[in-house]
């Protein structure tokens, strides 16, 4: 049994190839589908809808149960409510049984219904916000205390049909309305633009500088890469607290030392002033990262041949000459590549500002109004279409990533 | 031709500059170790620089001019004007330490950063170098005091109390009576703050995201730089892309989900979240270190019988070990030090990761110190990891991109 033409086409090789690589990253993929494009997606629709915060828990009917005795005569309570303010529960009731103790004497309300001991309620339609209170007198056998625990220990069952807000048919623009809204929006956009492009730039410069400085072979250098990585290796809450506490107004120390040396009259609010805040925290931003830059710089420079610069030598070219004609156009590549993820990165920064001022005092980036609108003012709608927003700005910048630097880095 | 290229004016200026340098240099370093008022003076310390910045090119010996300069640094200590100003009640000691130090860093320095600058008219060559090396002499001193100064106050200050310092901000000296007192902070952490189970929560849920990561991104990652199949070019971009989503944008709907299916709160919940963060990362990190492995070695494993999990079992990831060593490393500081998925989900404090432990700290009702010494308890086993593992952990850095 053999073939004996050639195969055409993909051959089962070649098909059991693709095969295996589909099984390979199946896992992946799922994971993947589940955790970063759903969400992704229903993003976009949590955007569309007027949801706060208090609404992620579906409208319930409440009914609260007791026995009081008013006068002499003992009553019934019935207490029933929807736990929503805004939204209508669709064909709400309740239905209890009634202990052997207890006897209806007075008139249950209309919608009301008794079959033996079995109270049957249906209200139709509970307007959001409902609460009622219906009184029933009854007579008691023996006395009061049993008589209560026996009702109470059968509690009513309320039932009643709701629409949740995040799966009804209900969609508004409210959420974008609100967030682009005034001159609010227009600040945030300005902080963030400061804050991407200031820290972008100056961590790659500053990086550049201790790259420059580095890039020679002397005793304790090995050291001293290490210890200038530290600020991007430590946890950010570590860091972001310290910054907090040397700044503080009152006692931190680098206040004190400012004082002390003459530089300012007073103590200064870093952290709480503005627009010092959105400085400071830019600051912060470059001196978190230039470690990163640094490190790549630094790999790229100890790449470049050194024959170059010894023939530049012979020229007499001088170190700034050197630096300028000849490292520099070297450079140019990855500091392209690290310009554009640093600047996507620093966009989507969140813990940082978070940390250190919590987005007061004009430092509200984009990302930080997300948290904003939806766990401090408790409107997951507006939080949503903020990243709605951020999520556009990022498919742009990722087209110029994938334009200019997937040549570059061969991706 | 710029007169700043003549020898007297050139040596005079990186003179004056280094100085100050020096001099803000050591009075920082002086108030932070002593607490003592230690200044630097601006016009004191630009016009002794100057001299000795001209004095080294008429010196015929310019071994002498560390001896210079401890006479004039004497002499400015006995008038009381000099390049740093000192308090009235700082101790004898601390000013001959002061005066030590600054002779110490200023003379062998500028004696270095000036060794072809001579009288007269300098070459371009020759006045670059000596910019070059006084910027050089300035950058060692300004990133080191950037780096060591946030990390010396946040280890002092978790060793202080909270009146000693609301005294005295700068005096971050020990009081060694103390003994291990000057451990309170930490033991009370321990004792009755839960740090321990933190620790220990913090430790699992970060060993076991990298375990979770490696066990989906080995397989992926072999997948996207060995088989050929259709949308490979596709998917190693879409990698790339979902590396760029912001978390916040993912936190939202994901705290919103796992409010409703009740996973909020759970250990649980942030295993499975924390390995969805780390393998586009691990997955981008793998697939370019398998591209360099050599095709060769794998084909005879085919040719002599192997399927292709056997291949990758018994010769890629034996090859791999070092960048497995560092896509873990990596990954474990990524889980270790996140911050906002545990501050969102986590609201038990018995669940609590470390970095959720310390956010609690963050109160004005818990002393600074405290604070602090969560910073410490953080971010020690991760310089740990780092220092004794560098290696690994810069190539992992370099090659996982710039995730941040």
């Amino acid at each position: 049994m053999s073939m004996s033409s050639p195969p055409t086409g993909r051959g089962a090789l070649a098909k059991g190839e693709a095969r295996l690589a589909w099984s390979l990253l199946a896992p992946t993929i799922a994971i993947i589908t589940l955790v970063v494009v759903l969400p992704l997606l229903s993003i976009f629709w949590i955007s569309f809808k007027p949801v706060k915060l208090a609404d992620l828990r579906p409208a319930q009917v409440v009914v609260k149960e007791s026995l009081r005795t008013r006068g002499d005569i003992p009553q019934l309570d019935y207490r029933i409510r929807n736990s929503s303010r805004d939204n209508i529960i669709a064909n709400a009731g309740f239905s209890d049984t009634l202990p052997d103790s207890v006897t209806l004497l007075g008139e249950l309300p209309p919608q009301c219904q008794l079959t033996g001991r079995d109270i049957n309620c249906d209200f139709g339609d509970l307007e959001g916000g409902f609460s009622e209170r219906y009184r029933i007198d009854v007579s008691i056998a023996g006395d009061m205390d049993t008589a209560e625990e026996a009702l109470e220990g059968s509690e009513p069952k309320a039932f009643g049909k709701a629409d949740h807000i995040l799966t009804n048919s209900k969609f508004s623009l409210e959420n974008f309305v609100r967030v682009f809204d005034g001159d609010e929006f227009m600040n945030v956009l300005w902080v963030t633009l400061f804050y991407t492009v200031v820290g972008t730039i100056g961590a790659l410069v500053v990086g550049l500088f201790a790259a420059l400085l580095l890039n020679k072979s002397f005793k304790g250098q090995g050291l001293l890469r290490g210890l200038y990585l530290f600020p991007y290796v430590a946890p950010v809450i570590a860091v972001a607290f310290t910054w907090v506490t040397l700044f503080d107004p009152f006692s931190g120390s680098a206040n004190a030392l400012l004082i002390q040396m003459g530089v300012s009259e007073g103590a200064i609010n870093f952290f709480g002033e503005r627009p010092l805040a959105l400085i400071t925290v830019t600051v912060f931003e470059i001196w978190r990262y230039f470690p990163l830059s640094f490190l790549f710089i630094l790999a790229r420079m100890q790449s470049i041949d050194t024959d170059m610069y010894e023939a530049a030598d012979m020229d007499g070219a001088s170190p700034f000459q050197k630096f300028w004609y000849l490292s520099m156009p070297q450079l140019l590549g990855i500091l392209s590549v690290l310009f554009l993820l640093r600047f996507i990165w620093t966009f989507n920064k969140f813990d940082d500002i978070f940390l250190l001022t919590g987005g007061n005092a004009g430092t509200r980036t984009l990302t930080v109004n997300v948290y904003e609108q939806a766990f401090a003012i408790s409107n997951i709608g507006a939080g949503a279409a903020v990243a709605v927003v951020i999520f556009c700005c990022l498919l742009t910048f990722s087209f110029f990533f994938f334009r200019y630097i997937s040549q570059e880095e061969g991706l | 031709m710029s007169i700043l290229r003549i020898g007297q004016v050139t040596a005079p200026i990186i003179g004056a500059l280094w100085s100050f340098v020096v001099a803000v240099t050591v009075a920082i370093a002086m108030s932070f170790s002593t607490g003592a008022e230690f200044a630097p003076s601006g016009l004191g310390a630009l016009i002794v620089g100057a001299i000795l910045g001209m004095l080294v090119i008429y010196l015929p010996n310019r071994s002498l001019v560390a001896a210079v300069t401890l006479a004039v640094m004497i002499l400015c200590a006995l008038i009381g004007y000099g390049p740093i100003r000192v308090g009235e009640n700082v101790s004898t000691i601390a000013n001959v330490v002061g005066v030590l130090i600054f002779t110490g860093g200023f003379a062998p320095a500028l004696v270095a950063m000036l060794p072809e600058v001579h009288q007269g008219e300098l070459t371009r060559h020759e006045f670059e170098d000596a910019v070059i090396k006084f910027l050089t002499g300035f950058g060692y001193v300004f990133f080191t005091a950037i780096v060591v100064i946030p990390f010396y106050v946040m280890v002092m200050t978790s060793l202080k109390s909270q009146q000693a310092l609301l005294q005295n901000p700068l005096d971050f000296s020990l009081d060694w009576e103390k003994g291990l007192g000057l451990f309170r902070s930490y033991s009370e952490l321990f004792a009755d703050f839960g740090f321990g189970s933190y620790l220990w929560t913090s430790f699992y849920v970060s060993v076991l995201t990298v375990f979770i990561t490696l066990a989906f991104s080995i397989p992926g990652a072999y997948a996207v730089a060995r088989l050929r199949f259709q949308g490979q070019k596709a998917f190693s971009r879409s990698i790339l892309l979902i590396y760029m989503v912001p978390m916040i944008v993912l936190a939202l709907p994901i705290y919103i989900a796992f409010s409703m299916i009740g996973l909020r709160n759970s250990i649980l919940g942030i295993v499975m979240i924390y390995p969805v963060t780390t393998i586009p990362v691990a997955l981008y990190m793998l697939q370019g270190y398998f591209r360099g492995l050599p095709a060769e070695v794998e084909e005879a494993g085919l040719m002599d019988g192997l399927g292709r999990l056997a291949v990758i079992w018994k010769i890629t990831l034996p090859l791999s070990l070092p960048a497995l060593a560092s896509v873990s490393l990596y990954v474990f500081m990524i889980a270790w030090n996140e911050f906002l998925l545990a501050f969102m989900l986590l609201d038990d404090p018995s669940k609590f990761t470390l970095t959720r432990g310390v956010t609690m700290l963050n109160s004005s009702e818990i002393p600074r110190q405290h604070l602090m010494a969560g910073a410490v308890i953080a971010t020690v086993p991760v310089m740990a990891l780092f220092l004794g593992l560098e290696r690994f952990m810069t190539k992992g850095l370099t090659a996982g991109s710039v995730k941040g």
